[in-house]
């Protein structure tokens, strides 16, 4: 390449024009809506609410606190509990879901053509059904009352609460499932499809089983996918908001800080605590990242090199 | 890809069974709760708690979606303008940008070019939720919250879109043909949305169709940011639906026809995106 103390070209001064060009109404919206938003929040986070005079009609002002918002936030109880449930979601439901994922994807490379599309529509489906959607649906078939499934139970005898304490978080680790299934598998075929017929063709020739093809040649060629796919259910579970906020008036099993998400929400705008609001948002973006990372670092070491 | 003919050949029947009712078992757990959604929306909300939810009763579909559609003074349809609003233009500006951002970023070596896109790439992996409270902070202060384009800017910048544009550009647009265009004396302007925009046009079908259905389902951006529920899309008017249900009962079978109202479109939508998924998305990120 040239050297640093060039005089730039014309060209590449009108590179330099054009590539801004394009560039900039992207990167303005983008410190708009992630940078802003991220450093207001550590801003916010850092600042504390205080109330001058008796009982505090005196006026607001705000005042640096340090890291006291951070402090309390790790101390308190609902947000952490808040945490250990969807960590203890993630390690059940990720897990289940990308085997199911990757079952079907590998079924449906091996099964033959007359169907494969109707089944892949019919996986793919819920995608389409927000999350909320689904809840409200699910909400249906779980509540008694209205569901048939506990009015099924029921006439054979079997006293089933898909709401209750024990049982309403994996109520809607299968309405997650259900969603997002079809499209982990739909990402997981568009690797396999990649992969040149050869390849399979070889193995077979060399006496390989249409299982073994399955285990020793397809499963190891989808392992970006699968990573991919691990990375951004992991994401999405800490984010995990609509489901138990649409299924809160249906379960008393619920409370306001069942996930950390709904407790900064309602930290932020049933409690009107902005600054505690926002040290919950900075630690949940934190926890993302730490994961995710931390999970492709953990599985890039693992597999050596992966581009 | 080898015929089919010659794969049936080689897989015995016992296996192939196993894998028909596997796929069968898996399809009836995905369809069944879209069935029970069809069924009960054709249903009074007497019927839904009366009669049994997998079978029709006193099935009539366009009376019950019609009430659906004109209650409180056709706030449904209100609503369901607003989420088309919300997810056209949105996915259409986030389109362009994505394209623009993208094509930038892999044609124009430029100082900083791989750091600019390594922080992009970082946006991908922040959650959205963790963004919208601190978002509807600083849009408060903007004066921007509880208006449309409270809901539509953030919903225009798509990290995603960028990352999948940059992949497509650097391998779909030549050099070469750039160059061409630049000797002839066509501005770099004229070439983008001449050349570059063609060319690129399976990913930016990807783009739109992804951030379409993004937009679509985002929940909390929309509720933490509107107030008025003139603004709302479907997804949390019929969340307030279903929260009032208890105390005003026809709410139930309101929030069921809405519900199957609002998934229709979308069913559409998917059976075109899972085809475009795999032949527009694989030609962009699989080498």
């Amino acid at each position: 390449m040239s050297g640093p103390f060039r005089r730039p070209t014309r060209a590449e001064l009108r590179n330099a024009r054009a590539a801004s060009g394009f560039l900039l109404p992207f990167l303005a919206l983008f410190v708009l809506c992630f940078l802003a938003p991220i450093g207001y929040a550590v801003y916010q986070s850092l600042l504390r609410t205080e109330r001058a005079g008796p009982l505090g009609i005196g006026g607001v002002t705000e005042a640096f606190a340090g890291l006291e918002n951070y402090r309390q936030a790790l101390q308190d109880s609902g947000f952490l509990a808040g945490f250990g449930r969807v960590l203890l979601f993630g390690v059940v439901q990720i897990p289940l879901m990308i085997l199911l994922a990757t079952a079907l994807a590998l079924l449906l490379d091996a099964a033959s053509a007359r169907w494969v599309g109707f089944f892949r529509t019919a996986f793919f489906l819920p995608y389409g059904v927000p999350g909320v959607i689904a809840s409200i649906l699910w909400g249906f078939l779980y509540v008694p009352g209205i569901s048939p499934f506990v009015e099924m139970a029921g006439s054979v005898g079997w006293d089933v609460d898909f709401l209750s304490d024990g049982t309403v978080l994996w109520s809607i680790a299968n309405i997650v499932t259900w969603q997002y299934t079809g499209y982990n598998m739909l990402v997981l075929i568009a690797q396999l499809k990649s992969v040149p017929s050869e390849l399979y063709e070889a193995a077979r020739i060399d006496g390989a089983g249409a299982w073994q093809i399955a285990l020793r040649v397809k499963l190891p060629l989808i392992r970006p996918a699968l990573v991919l796919t691990t990375v951004f259910s992991l994401i999405g579970t800490l984010q995990l908001f609509a489901e138990p906020m649409v299924l809160r008036p249906l379960s008393n099993a619920i409370d306001s800080g069942f996930t950390p998400n709904l407790h900064a929400y309602n930290e932020a705008f049933t409690g009107n605590n902005q600054h505690a609001a926002a040290a919950e948002a900075v630690l949940l973006a934190l926890v993302a990242c730490v994961l995710s990372f931390g999970f492709l670092r953990l599985v890039g070491r693992r597999g050596g090199e992966d581009r | 890809m080898s015929p089919p003919v010659s794969r049936l050949r080689q897989t015995p029947l016992p296996y192939r069974i196993v894998t028909a009712s596997l796929l069968t078992v898996a399809a009836v757990y995905f369809l069944v709760p879209v069935y029970w959604l069809t069924v009960s929306a054709t249903k009074s909300t007497g019927d839904l708690f009366g009669t049994f939810g997998f079978w029709f009763a006193d099935p009539r579909p366009l009376t019950r979606l019609g009430e659906v559609l004109s209650h409180d003074g056709g706030i449904y349809v209100r609503w369901f303008g607003n989420s088309l609003l919300y997810a056209g233009a949105g996915a259409v500006a986030a389109t362009l940008l994505s394209a623009a951002a993208g094509y930038a970023l892999a044609k124009f070596p430029f100082p900083g070019r791989e750091g600019i896109f390594n922080v992009v790439l970082a946006g991908v992996l922040i959650p959205g939720t963790a963004l919208a409270l601190p978002l509807y902070l600083l849009f408060s202060e903007l004066g921007l919250a509880n208006t449309y384009w409270a809901v539509l800017v953030p919903s225009v910048v798509s990290p995603f879109g960028v990352y999948l544009c940059r992949i497509y550009a650097a391998a779909a647009v030549p050099d070469s043909l750039l160059e061409a265009a630049r000797i002839d004396g066509a501005g770099e302007g004229r070439i983008f949305r001449v050349l570059v925009l063609r060319m690129m046009t399976p990913a930016l079908v990807t783009v739109f169709l992804f951030q379409f259905v993004h937009i679509w389902n985002n929940f909390f951006l929309p509720l933490v940011m509107l107030s008025d529920s003139d603004l709302y899309p479907i997804q949390l008017g019929l969340t307030g639906w279903q929260g009032y249900a208890d105390r005003q009962p026809e709410l139930y079978q309101y929030t069921v026809g809405g519900a199957f109202l609002s998934v229709l479109p979308l069913m559409v939508l998917m059976g075109v995106l899972q085809r475009y998924w795999r032949t527009g998305l694989t030609e962009g990120s699989v080498k």
